[in-house]
């Protein structure tokens, strides 16, 4: 029990109590059915519910005294003024008990804006959410977790956000007082340090202890955060603090916010770089995640058509107008391969771009490694993510010797390196530059034809193909100012070759760690940054991906978040599929699909789920599911319609593997 | 049945000329082993291809020949594991290949106003 002191101090104390007490203690408890029957009219006991005690019964059905009135302001409407000091629009969350002082301040002492409350059915939506929202938006949203429990749930969505290196600002409420919190279900719910959990991929955290020092932390997590390379943060707030009151309101200071520089590439570094990228006879730009605005595709263009370079998108971000003749993704092998000179810029992964991994169990087991690369090629890296490594999790991933190596942001370095190329050009090869374009607005014509051609095939199939599906939605949506804010390298990346992509926002990449989840809410957070922006948003969700949140359908229709998405429903794990049938075979044995259609385990089938229905459970225009191609234009041209009215909408297509 | 569910009208059993030898194969048949031995997640139900799952090579049309064919399918060391006659038997092989030879030609690029530049 809690002491009288602290039952005087925090009336929350004792109501809590009385929960908790529901929930871990029945055994000893006065007749439950009296109670049940005036809760519930009608309701049949069961034999088997657990009695409440006393205290329960009355905490359940009696009038709770009239609360103490504190004197002073409540903490949380300062943290309240903290928050709304960086404008954060929005806060994508789930309710929990832990942080119900600051919720009560954001609803009503805040008004409910900046941040507005989005209600979520699942942590790790809530953060995926503002995964997808950044990258529109470019500005970072708060989420609240309940301290060890919504944490845990939003664990994985963090390390997406990690991976992909996107800020968010996690608030996780805790209850540290052990001596004073409640016991039962608050103190399940309570821990020393919840950030622990999420320390390895996280940049920085802090647990204040005062409202100034809160103060100080959420300006400082705000401003790590938003500081190249973006990554998320974590405070962990105490629920004590929060329902503390003040006095000196009047004396609390809020530190101004002033953005930090980004790293940029050190000048010598810059310049030797330059010298090998214009003296190179095939020089080749490799980007993952180098746009982090509208600005730094100009940059990359200009850098590429200096050095008339092919670029090789991995699309971590839209990085370059694949309507470019310079845009050479197709090629990427082929140009690898007779690369002098090699520039990454702000890879994730370098040892894989310049290397192969065949899963085929040589080598002991451990698969066929091939470099794609001429030895003599010199490799050049801009990535400020040598700025923030940690040991534990392995998504810096292998270690790859770089000749000139630069641990600097990558957008930032560019109007430095395209001065430094520009100067180091010789006056002698600039006609052997001009040659080398020539040549590739060629490649890029014929690689153009060659990706139309190979979206013919199957072009009537049912299942339907996902070339034809990509083109059907593309035929809906393109007098639009659309995004397309799903990855889509699950279905032969279709979008990103045969849409024109151009402006920095029509796509946002993947989920950064592939932990499965991340796509619709991303996508919801998106489509709520291009509702601001007056965009239209369209997703392709698989199936796999949906499941793990679906309630993110429920978020965008309760919040009228306006996104059109079209369901990759290939009923089955494909990424996993493969794996089955690899170790099935390599052991010399017929991989077992029970009634389905793949390797047990590895499909979703056997019932086939309904996604329209399922939508449509939760207020979302709904269609199909649609396995005849020439359904498809009639059902998208009336999603798109309810979409532009304001609402999100689902089409079920059932399609092709990949 | 899923199965019966994918499969449409195909060719009767088609004539499928071995190297060392001839014999009938099924290309209905094929349909049905090239679903159940796996070999339409990732090369797709019409042998179409994926760069995501295939590198983006095709099976079908025009397959390649068929010791080709089957010398890859048999010995492969790639990304595609190898399927010896224990899981995959020479019959059920030769009427996939039925199959692939089955699939007609997709629709001439031009004539699909969806992929016009």
């Amino acid at each position: 029990m809690a002491s009288e002191e602290s039952q005087t101090k925090f009336n929350r104390r004792k109501f809590l109590a009385g929960v908790a007490i529901a929930g871990a203690t029945g055994a000893a408890a006065p007749p439950a059915q009296a109670v049940t029957s005036a809760l519930l009219p009608g309701a049949t006991p069961r034999p088997s519910a657990l009695r409440p005690s006393a205290i329960v019964a009355a905490n359940e059905t009696v009038a709770p005294p009239a609360m103490a009135k504190s004197e002073g302001v409540p903490a949380s409407d300062f943290m309240v003024d903290v928050i709304k000091s960086l404008d954060i629009k929005y806060m994508p969350c789930n309710p929990a008990d832990s942080f119900r002082g600051l919720h009560e301040s954001l609803i009503n002492y805040g008004g409910n804006k900046s941040p507005e409350f989005l209600t979520c059915t699942h942590e790790e939506a809530a953060v995926a959410m503002a995964h997808g929202y950044f990258k529109i938006a470019g500005k970072p949203l708060m989420v609240c977790v309940h301290g060890t429990v919504g944490l845990q749930h939003a664990a994985m969505a963090i390390y997406n956000a990690w991976c992909d290196r996107v800020p968010v600002i996690v608030v996780g409420g805790n209850d540290l007082d052990a001596s004073k919190r409640a016991p039962g279900v608050p103190t399940f719910h309570s821990a020393q340090d919840i950030s622990s959990l999420v320390r390895d991929f996280t940049k920085w955290d802090d647990q204040p202890v005062s409202l100034p020092h809160f103060a100080q932390s959420f300006v400082r997590a705000y401003k790590l955060a938003m500081t190249p390379p973006h990554e998320p943060v974590m405070i962990a707030l105490d629920a004590a603090l929060q329902e503390s009151t003040t006095l000196d309101r009047a004396k609390l200071t809020i530190p101004r916010y002033v953005p930090t520089s980004p790293p940029q590439g050190d000048g010598s570094a810059v310049r030797e770089a330059a010298r090998l990228l214009a003296n190179a006879e095939r020089p080749v730009i490799v980007v993952d995640k180098c746009a982090r605005t509208e600005n730094g595709v100009k940059l990359l263009g200009e850098l590429a058509e200096a050095l008339q370079a092919p670029v090789i998108d991995q699309k971590g971000r839209m990085n370059f107008p694949n309507t470019h003749y310079l845009s050479q993704t197709a090629r990427g092998r082929a140009l690898l391969g007779q690369a002098d000179v090699i520039l990454g810029l702000e890879l994730s992964d370098y040892w894989g771009t310049v290397n192969g991994w065949i899963d085929n169990g040589e080598d002991d087991g451990s698969g066929l490694q091939e470099s794609h690369v001429k030895p003599s090629a010199k490799l050049i890296s801009i990535s400020s993510i040598l700025l923030n490594t940690k040991a534990n999790y392995q998504d810096f991933q292998r270690f790859q010797v770089i000749d000139v190596e630069m641990a600097a942001d990558a957008e930032a370095t560019l109007p430095a390196l395209i001065e430094a190329v520009k100067q180091a050009l010789p006056a002698n090869q600039r006609a052997a530059v001009e040659a080398r374009g020539a040549g590739l607005k060629k490649a890029w014509d014929e690689t153009r034809d060659r990706t139309r051609q190979a979206a013919s095939y199957a072009w009537d199939a049912s299942p339907i193909s996902t070339a034809r599906m990509s083109m059907e939605v593309f035929a809906q949506i393109k007098d639009l100012d659309w995004s397309s804010v799903g990855g889509d390298r699950q279905f032969s990346a279709w979008p990103t070759r045969l849409w024109p992509m151009e402006k920095h926002y029509h796509h946002i990449g993947g989920p950064g760690g592939y932990g499965v989840g991340y796509g619709l809410p991303a996508a919801v957070g998106a489509a709520l940054a291009n509702r601001d922006a007056g965009r239209f948003s369209v997703n392709f969700q698989p199936d796999g991906d949906l499941m793990y949140s679906p309630g993110a359908l429920w978020t965008a229709a309760r919040h009228k978040i306006p996104l059109l998405t079209v369901m990759h429903n290939n009923r089955g794990y494909h990424q996993e599929t493969m794996h089955l049938q690899r170790m099935s075979n390599r052991r010399n044995r017929v991989a077992f699909l029970g009634k389905d259609l793949g390797p047990l385990g590895t499909r979703i089938e056997n019932p086939d789920i309904d996604f329209g229905k399922l939508a449509n459970s939760m207020g979302v225009y709904a269609a199909g599911p649609i396995s005849d191609p020439n359904e498809l234009a009639p059902a998208l041209k009336k999603a798109v319609q309810a979409v532009k009215a304001g609402e999100p909408a689902l089409v079920d297509v059932v399609t092709q593997p990949r | 049945m899923h199965i019966l569910a994918f499969a449409f009208a195909l060719a009767l059993a088609a004539s499928v000329c071995l190297g060392q030898g001839a014999f009938a194969a099924s290309a209905e048949h094929g349909k049905i082993a090239f679903m159940q031995h796996g070999c339409w997640q990732c090369h797709g139900t019409m042998g179409q291809g994926s760069i995501a799952t295939s590198d983006g090579k095709r099976l079908a049309p025009n397959p390649l020949p068929w010791e080709a064919f089957a010398g890859f399918v048999r010995s492969t060391n790639r990304s595609m594991p190898p399927f010896s006659d224990k899981i995959l038997s020479d019959g059920d092989l030769a009427d996939i290949y039925a199959y692939l030879q089955s699939v007609p030609k997709p629709p001439d690029v031009s004539a699909i106003p969806l992929l016009r530049p």
